[in-house]
């Protein structure tokens, strides 16, 4: 079962790589309006990406059943199972609005998504007491649902500003939508390192002292850049750090961190050199051929349709069954204030479109924040600033 | 101030941009634009009205949705800036002095730094509260501001509107066309088929849908206001109750706050998962991380006293029930819920010596000492007896010559004792700890020999009652209810007019998803011959047609 499920998430990812190019094709050939050629396209697309969304319900649905649980109690599951549903959610705005830029945009997000969860430990874990409940699958599921929604707003953003920003010109927005793709390939610098360091098969462990002054043991699986505080290594010939931190830092995140972004540093480079253009500016073609009153409003849309979503998901059942596994309905844990910072953003997004008239530009920008506060409550949060919810 | 009469005749209050029966403009602000802001259609709202009190001035700066998002915005900064460092309530430490020293020690100046601001605690801030207080009050203003006025105007509009109302729709079209008459007739019945409600005046159709939808907003923030009183009636007493309780193995304690309730701890259990009794599909995960915890349950009996009995154990105590608690699973009784939240193995329960000869090691009797209730003498045969001089349950070590102890926990129990013999009627004094044994007056014959100890859990549990629930649930179904009215329905209206001049103008407005009530239009004009529209503000389809989307 557990074999069957792992192939299944492999069918629905390389499906959705293959889309990704489809939906390129339709996008392509759709200067020739309602052509034939670009039906067969979007039609071949749409159907590959249905196809790998069936696949990565089988899934989740096999693991259900081998993990007695729903795939959703560590970070690899449910980052998972946010990708999948990032594709859900673009298939359902897609019948709405059938265009095919979003598709191309959509995917490749959901893919990154994927690739940056398997990076994490993949095995089955058992429930800890503090998941022992059916509020796991009703909280996290609904909650990742909503934030899946609202990721699509943020494709559509990007979208509109890839289409609307002049790339010619030096701008603030030329900058900063660079850096956004900068940060995609931050990402994916992140998949490639982890993936050579695992092929390579590099461990080395060392005892450190930690800020309550006790000697433990970590391990680590990239060279270390740099060293937890006062550390020796107990595996010989392991590399001597190159910077020890102090007691406060976890110089083991830390050194995976400085690899990612030195690898997708060298990515990025090596793509600018053989494109000999900004990435921005290698999607833009795509983009032109988008109308960006329909990006604004699927921007818009995907935002309704998520909030009441996120808002039942993320805090009112994360409401009741905090009050029940920990007593109490609100407390504070960095995870819930995210929560909530993610919400009162979105209700702000949504405040100052309807009074404000940040349509357009404005509200694409602002889409793409939110969805960066989304992945910063999904990565950051559990990585760097534990709490209750730490369960990776 | 005046009403403002309108040429129609209708008198509508003063401050009002669009007249509301006819939509005429009546300022000369509005009647220069080219579209009218049709978020309020125009309304006489208060705050853009009266300006002169320091009550109008309140009203208005509450009103604001720009102040309103001012407010949140902070709120949402301050949040973030307290999950920078864990609050005072993740703290190992309950003293102020020792939380000041923990996050100096834990994190440096910035924590020192942290924890001086305030911002160690910044949730029950008075400035984060006063935030709170503030997106409340302007909750309210700002609603009742736009959904009065808003509410009287749609109430009054007529199907009948004037030219230079529809003129400034974003959808907008005019044109002459043939059967004008039996056009808008077939447009009327379409419209009906597509569940719009037609009003028909004359040669005008007014075709509305989903009008609700527009009070989703003030529903939503009546939710939330609802909330807000929720969380504020904890303050009063009786409403919510959080205490926590250490209960050890075979003990009984009063629960507190409760009308004389009391928990009788049966058993403690801690168990984690086994790669041999879990499903194998676990193995992989229990060997990379070692031990995974499966269960922590107390195992309790739950007891009925005198409403007014608090502590020891009274006489009079009434069965209620057994009951296992888990985590996600309380006891729950009256309006109290009683969690497992913490819990200590094997704490020392009782300790079973000897007393001996030094030398020759012959026993003179055993005797168990219950650390949680020493007995001053413990009588053994043959004349032997052992007296408990002093006890010192969390022993650290002496200070000037005086033994002293951490706390009241049997973590390190120390004895001073006095053993008496018929060698030694007067007793030797003897200091025993549980690895060694000192003799402050001198050598002694005889000893106390540690034989064994029975050792106990103890849970932590926590005991809660709140009963402002119910509203912050009402509350979240309110908001909810009033999010989802107005987040998946629109209010689209259709205008179709026949002018005198012969010529048929259609104009829409909806509060969003423009492309579909474009749609709507195109199904109408499938069946009734209408005019060609277009949508005034969207630039990008001017510049792109021919080009194609």
């Amino acid at each position: 079962m557990v074999a069957v499920s792992s192939t299944l998430l492999f069918i629905a990812f390389v499906a959705y790589l293959v889309a990704t190019f489809l939906f390129g094709g339709a996008v392509k050939s759709s200067s020739s309006e309602a052509t034939k050629s670009f039906e067969r396209w979007g039609k071949l697309a749409i159907s590959v990406t249905i196809i790998g969304f069936i696949s990565n319900l089988g899934y989740f649905i096999t693991r259900w059943i081998a993990a007695g649980h729903a795939p959703v109690s560590n970070l690899f599951e449910f980052t998972t199972a946010f990708g999948m549903m990032v594709v859900g959610a673009f298939i359902l705005i897609y019948f709405i609005y059938r265009i095919p830029a979003l598709g191309l945009f959509a995917l490749p997000i959901a893919v990154l998504i994927i690739a940056y969860a398997s990076m994490f430990p993949r095995d089955i874990t058992p429930l800890i007491p503090a998941l022992k409940s059916y509020w796991l699958t009703i909280h996290v599921i609904t909650a990742a649902l909503g934030e899946s929604i609202l990721a699509i707003s943020a494709v559509a953003g990007l979208i509109w500003l890839l289409k609307n920003i002049d790339l010619t010109k030096k701008s603030k927005q030329r900058f900063w939508i660079e850096a956004v793709m900068y940060v995609c390939v931050l990402v994916l610098g992140f998949v490639a390192a982890t993936t050579t360091f695992s092929l390579a098969d590099y461990k080395a462990e060392y005892n450190y002292v930690n800020k309550e002054e006790k000697v433990l043991k970590m391990e680590y699986h990239m060279p270390a850049i740099f060293g937890m505080n006062e550390s020796t290594a107990i595996t010989e010939n392991a590399m001597t750090p190159l910077v020890e931190m102090p007691a406060l830092v976890n110089a083991k995140k830390l050194t995976v961190v400085t690899w990612s972004v030195l690898f997708g540093t060298v990515l990025y480079i090596l793509l600018r050199l053989i494109l000999r253009k900004r990435i921005a500016a290698v999607l833009q073609p795509f983009a032109k051929k988008a109308n960006s009153q329909f990006m604004d409003e699927i921007g818009y849309r995907s935002v309704l349709i998520g909030f009441p979503v996120f808002t039942l998901g993320a805090l009112i059942f994360a409401m009741i069954w905090a009050h029940e596994a920990w007593s109490r309905f609100w407390g504070w844990d960095p995870k819930e204030v995210w929560a909530l910072i993610t919400w009162l953003f979105y209700a702000v997004f949504l405040h100052l479109r309807l009074t404000k008239g940040w349509h357009g530009e404005k509200s694409a920008w602002l889409a793409l924040i939110g969805f960066i506060i989304i992945m910063f409550n999904l990565v950051a949060v559990n990585l760097i600033i534990a709490g209750l919810h730490s369960y990776a | 101030m005046d009403k403002i009469v309108c040429t129609c005749g209708n008198v509508n209050p003063a401050g009002t941009e669009l007249c509301e029966s006819c939509g005429r403009p009546l300022n000369q602000e509005t009647k220069e634009k080219k579209l009218v802001d049709m978020r309020y259609e125009g309304s006489a709202r208060r705050s853009q009205t009266y300006n002169k009190t320091i009550i109008d001035k309140i009203w208005n700066f509450f009103s604001s949705v720009k102040v309103g998002m001012w407010i949140i915005v902070s709120i949402l900064v301050a949040a973030a800036i307290g999950t920078i460092l864990p609050q005072v309530f993740y703290v190992p430490a309950t003293t102020e002095a020792d939380i000041a020293a923990y996050y100096e020690r834990i994190y440096g100046t910035f924590g020192k730094l942290y924890y001086e601001l305030g911002l160690s605690d910044l949730y029950s801030s008075w400035w984060f509260q006063t935030l709170i207080g503030m997106l409340g009050i302007s909750l309210v203003i700002a609603s009742l501001d736009r959904v009065i006025p808003l509410y009287k105007s749609l109430k009054k509009q007529q199907t009948k509107r004037h030219i230079s109302f529809l003129k400034r729709q974003r959808i907008y079209g005019i044109g002459e066309i043939e059967a004008s008459n039996e056009s808008i007739d077939k447009a009327e019945e379409k419209l009906k088929t597509m569940r719009y409600k037609v009003k028909r005046d004359g040669n005008a159709i007014l075709a509305e849908r989903g009008r609700f939808s527009r009070w989703g907003p003030y529903v939503n923030h009546t939710g939330l206001i609802i909330f807000l009183l929720g969380v504020m009636l904890r303050a009063i007493p009786g409403f919510y109750v959080d205490e926590t309780m250490w209960l050890r193995e075979g003990e009984t304690l009063y629960i507190p706050k409760t009308d004389g309730y009391f928990l009788e701890s049966k058993e403690f259990t801690y168990e984690t998962y086994s790669k041999e009794e879990s499903s194998e599909v676990f193995g992989e995960a229990i060997d990379r991380v070692g031990s995974i915890a499966k269960n922590y349950q107390t195992d309790v009996a739950l007891y009925k006293g005198a409403d007014d009995a608090v502590a020891g154990k009274p006489d009079e105590l009434e069965f209620v029930k057994d009951s296992s608690i888990q985590v996600n699973k309380p006891l729950k009784f009256d309006n109290f819920s009683v969690f497992q939240m913490d819990f200590r193995l094997d704490e020392l329960k009782a300790m079973k010596f000897q007393l001996q000869d030094k030398e020759t090691q012959e026993s003179f009797g055993d005797f168990t000492i219950d650390l949680s209730d020493p007995q001053p003498i413990y009588e053994l045969q043959n004349g032997y007896k052992v007296e408990i001089l002093d006890y010192y349950a969390d022993f650290t070590g002496f200070e000037e010559g005086v033994p002293q102890s951490k706390s009241p926990l049997p973590n390190n129990p120390a004895f001073l004792v006095k053993m008496y013999s018929p060698e030694f009627p007067k007793g030797e004094t003897s200091f025993v700890m549980i690895k060694e044994t000192l003799e402050p007056l001198g050598e002694n014959k005889h000893k106390i020999a540690f034989q064994s100890v029975e050792t106990r859990d103890v849970s932590g549990l926590t005991i809660r009652k709140d009963l402002t629930l119910p509203i912050l649930m009402l509350g979240g179904l309110i908001f909810m209810i009033g999010v989802a009215q107005g987040s998946y329905w629109n209010h689209r209206r259709i205008w179709i007019q026949r002018l005198e001049d012969g010529q048929v103008v259609i104009a829409a407005h909806t509060n969003k998803n423009w492309l579909s009530i474009m749609k709507d239009i195109d199904a109408v004009s499938v069946v009734a011959n209408l005019p060609k529209y277009e949508d005034q503000q969207d630039l990008d389809s001017k510049a792109e047609k021919g080009e194609g989307v």
